[in-house]
């Protein structure tokens, strides 16, 4: 019989481990579920994780999709230690991706070196604002984040869909929603020819190192964790709680904001009606998967950037639904839960020692 | 019947953890109606024993025999239902239910039926507990927390009744209530295993005393014919060094000055502070005596800077006025504050000992660069409070929840001390230390204040505040009756002054009865 049995403490390495089980689960799973949809486990496992990553191009493309999910993560993990539960970085992206993009709209043709430190800039101002709500909100009302931030996603996306129906629209675009085109310079450069992997990744890591840094070897860091592990050592040692709360919110939404900025002046170079598919929720699975670490984040992104790309390949060589990719990135977070069990306990094969015949519990 | 069977008898109980044997091969008896002592330092093996008996933990080999009969206790359930009733010293209460929510689940359906909530009251009045069923278990104090388990307990008419030390949160008077009513209980053939640190209370009250050190029975004695100081020197299988005043130096000018404060509490149960005035004179320790839940948690916040007053000049240190400035600031001013719960409270459980350093020395200790740890000073400087503290662990890098209660004790201690503050505020400094760490952080803070500090205890322990105290205070319901030196307190009044019960407050009750 297998049973669970409390740890004395938590186990670090075990930490470490379940994001790996999740991901051998993951896989499992994933055949089981092709064998009843009566495909090929096999292929379609290979189709799904191996064949994207065949190419220069498909692995420029991991990396062009991972960009945003890790920046996003990285800025979620930030709250996420503190207990700041940031729901919408999707609404902070899309608010980001159109004070970037509008800036990128309202100096249109204008070739300067400055537009594109501009529009990064103003996506992360964008982001943060979007942000101030929730941050505004609970410092002041002590309301919920989770639910204001989430709420105030359905409302960015509102504010994004008014914009290229309405004044943004391409006037040459043929009544498409959509806005203009980006010139050049508000274009973000390619970084390896003949793909699409462009400057933002290098953002990305830069992010990750940033991140690194901070949270391990500064106060910002050390408060956060203080205030996550033990608010009452926080107010001990005289760390304001809502300060931490507005900065975990501005890291969170302004990281996200950046990472809509380089989406609509990367990949896309316009402002579509949707901009991402789903970066900002994708990312929070990331966040726990990469272990709210910014290294992790990384590794993480990665693997759920290819979850993107397997889907489509999926999709076009196999035929199977799209919702492949929602279904394998939801059995990650479902295992990944699960394994995380193993942290506290560990699995005892056999029954109990010296069961008798006393009372039941 | 030619022998009387024991209530409990244990025999060989060997359980070992990874790393250590918490007990080898104990055994001892417990016979009905005996008070029972069993003694040893933190970490000694008590907790590991009494665990077993409850039926929280399985042994690795041994007997246990109930009355006779070998068996094996699966579990509390099975424990409650032969008869053992256990007042554990960590609390396992739900902070957001009700006192008789608490009790209630933690009895069985038959007890927790019908008139629950007078059976507490009568329970709580009868042995001098005050208990309120419908209070919110957040808004208590750890000294009334305790008095839940107490009173859950003798709700049961428990046949062995294992009480982890009890007494630290009631008055002389209280103890001495309870003390009438355990010996009650004894007589009515009801076996008490007591474990205590004060040996004295041991002295007064157990039959019998089994004393175990580093897991292993090492002594037992009759305490009535030993003295505190012999038992605790088996206990610690070393001489005691019990603290020393430095010679009476003559305290200086007032330097940690609360004047009229008043605090209406921000909880709904929580008690508010009445006008509560002090001083403490540089050289000195200023006790402050008083039951758990009388105002201490809140004079300790407002004290800290955790909480803040409207009016500054409410709190100075020195010429400053700190009423309104938080813990950094007062920190900068040359404060050092110990709080009551030293995990999650005064250091981070999960973090390691020197980013627990780290934590309040960040500033004084300069051990922080443009926002940037300076993680070599830091491991410094947690090495240093190590050595000068005397704390036992395997090195910084371990996290502040694999110390003992005592050594981690001594490394809050040691990092407050060692930033040199002017002042230290600390909050039962000693709850739940085993004796030598205790002694050795009183002799610690008799020191600071020989060195010119001026030192704020406050506890429920009056036999550490007279150790240290050059003056006494009392705080009851938030209210501070005048210091006066240490040496013209009985005991007998201090109790009546925590009671409530000073003098011209008798009167006046009779008065209005």
């Amino acid at each position: 019989m297998l049973r669970l049995e409390l740890r004395g403490e938590m186990s670090r390495s075990m930490i470490y481990w379940s994001p790996f089980f999740a991901v051998i689960l993951t896989f499992i799973a994933g055949m089981i579920m092709f064998t009843i949809l009566g495909v090929d486990p096999l292929k379609a496992i290979i189709t799904f994780f191996i064949e994207p990553l065949n190419s220069l191009d498909g692995i420029a493309e991991l990396f062009v999709k991972a960009t945003p999910l890790v920046l996003i993560a990285i800025g979620l993990s930030f709250g996420f230690q503190a207990n700041v539960w940031n729901i919408g970085a999707e609404g902070q992206l899309t608010i980001g991706a159109l004070a970037g993009g509008g800036v990128a709209l309202l100096f249109f043709n204008v070739d300067s070196p400055l537009l594109m430190p501009g529009m990064l800039i103003a996506g992360v101002l964008g982001g943060m604002a979007w942000a101030a709500i929730p941050a505004f909100l609970k410092t002041k009302f002590g309301t919920n984040e989770i639910l204001t931030s989430l709420m105030l996603t359905y409302v960015g996306l509102l504010v994004l869909s008014y914009l290229i129906h309405g004044p943004w629209k391409d006037p040459e675009g043929q009544n498409f929603p959509e806005s203009r085109l980006f010139h050049d310079a508000a274009i973000i450069p390619i970084i390896l020819e003949e793909t699409r992997l462009h400057f933002g990744w290098i953002i990305a890591l830069f992010g990750v190192a940033i991140a690194w840094v901070v949270m391990t070897r500064h106060m910002i860091g050390f408060q956060i964790r203080v205030i996550g592990m033990a608010p009452m050592a926080a107010s001990f040692a005289g760390f304001k709680e809502k300060h931490i709360i507005w900065l975990t919110l501005m890291i969170s939404g302004g990281a996200a904001g950046l990472a809509g900025t380089i989406e609509v002046s990367g990949p896309v170079g316009q402002i579509i009606p949707v901009i991402s598919p789903g970066y900002g929720f994708t990312a929070i699975i990331v966040a726990f998967l990469g272990r709210l670490h910014p290294v992790g984040c990384l590794f993480a992104g990665l693997l759920m950037a290819l979850t993107y790309l397997g889907g489509d390949n999926a999709q076009i060589e196999m035929n199977l639904p799209n919702a492949v990719t929602g279904v394998f990135q939801g059995m990650l977070l479902f295992f990944l839960l699960a394994s995380d069990v193993l942290v506290r306990y560990r699995v005892r094969f056999g029954a109990a020692k010296k069961v008798t015949a006393g009372e039941g519990a | 019947m030619t022998e009387e069977i024991p209530r409990l008898e244990l025999e060989g109980i060997t359980k070992a953890y990874p790393g250590v044997i918490a007990n080898n091969n104990v055994s001892m008896k417990i016979m009905p109606g005996e008070i029972h002592a069993l003694l040893g330092e933190n970490g000694a093996g008590k907790s590991t024993l009494v665990k077993f008996i409850y039926g929280v933990q399985k042994a690795d080999s041994g007997t246990l025999k109930w009355e006779g009969e070998e068996m094996i206790i699966p579990n509390p359930n099975a424990a409650r239902k032969l008869g053992v009733g256990m007042v554990f010293q960590h609390f396992s209460l739900f902070d957001a239910m009700t006192v008789e929510e608490n009790i209630a689940i933690g009895i069985s359906k038959e007890l927790a039926s019908g008139d629950l909530n007078q059976r507490i009251r009568d329970v709580s009045q009868q042995y001098g507990l005050p208990l309120d069923p419908d209070r919110y278990v957040h808004t208590l104090s750890v000294g009334e927390k305790q008095r839940i388990e107490v009173v859950r307990c003798l709700l049961q008419d428990p046949k062995l009744l294992i009480m982890d030390e009890p007494t630290s949160v009631l008055t002389p008077q209280e103890v001495d209530e309870l003390f009438v009513t355990l010996r009650a209980l004894s007589e009515e053939g009801v076996s008490i295993l007591y474990i205590s640190h004060k040996l004295q209370e041991i002295k007064d009250l157990c039959h019998f005393a089994t004393i175990m050190r580093m897991g292993e029975v090492v002594d037992d004695c009759i305490p009535a014919e030993e003295s505190p100081r012999s038992m605790a020197e088996m206990m610690m299988g070393a001489n005691l060094v019990s603290p020393e005043k430095p010679g009476k130096t003559e305290p200086g000018a007032p330097h940690l000055v609360v004047r009229d404060l008043s605090l209406a509490s921000s909880h709904q149960h929580g008690v508010d502070l009445k006008n509560v005035s002090l001083e403490v004179r540089k050289g000195e320790v200023l006790g402050i005596a008083g039951i758990a839940g009388n105002g201490q948690m809140e004079l300790m916040q407002v004290l800290s800077g955790e909480k803040l007053i409207d009016d500054p000049s409410a709190v100075s240190i020195g010429n400053e006025a700190v009423g309104k400035s938080g813990p950094k600031i007062r920190r900068n001013a040359g404060m050092g504050f110990v709080p009551e719960e030293r995990l999650g409270h005064g250091a981070v459980p999960e973090m390691s000992l020197w980013e627990n350093a780290f934590l309040s020395g960040s500033k004084s200790m300069n051990l922080m660069d443009k926002g940037f740890i300076n993680i070599k000073g830091s491991v410094d400087y947690a090495l240093n409070i190590v050595s000068e503290f005397n704390v036992k662990t395997p090195g910084v890098q371990h996290t502040a929840n694999s110390l003992s209660g005592g050594n981690l004790q001594k490394f809050i201690f040691g990092r407050e001390i060692l930033q040199c503050p002017g002042v230290i505020v600390a909050l039962q400094p000693t709850w739940g230390v085993d004796a030598g760490s205790a002694a050795f952080i009183r002799q610690s803070l008799l020191d600071l204040a020989a060195n010119g500090a001026a030192v704020l205890v406050i506890s429920q322990d009056l036999e550490e505040l007279f150790e240290v105290s050059d003056r006494l205070s009392v705080i009851c319901e938030g209210e501070l009756s005048p210091p006066r030196p240490a040496e013209e307190f009985t005991v007998e009044e201090i109790g009546l002054l925590m009671a409530g019960l000073s003098h011209d407050h008798q009167d006046e009750k009779v008065a209005h009865a």
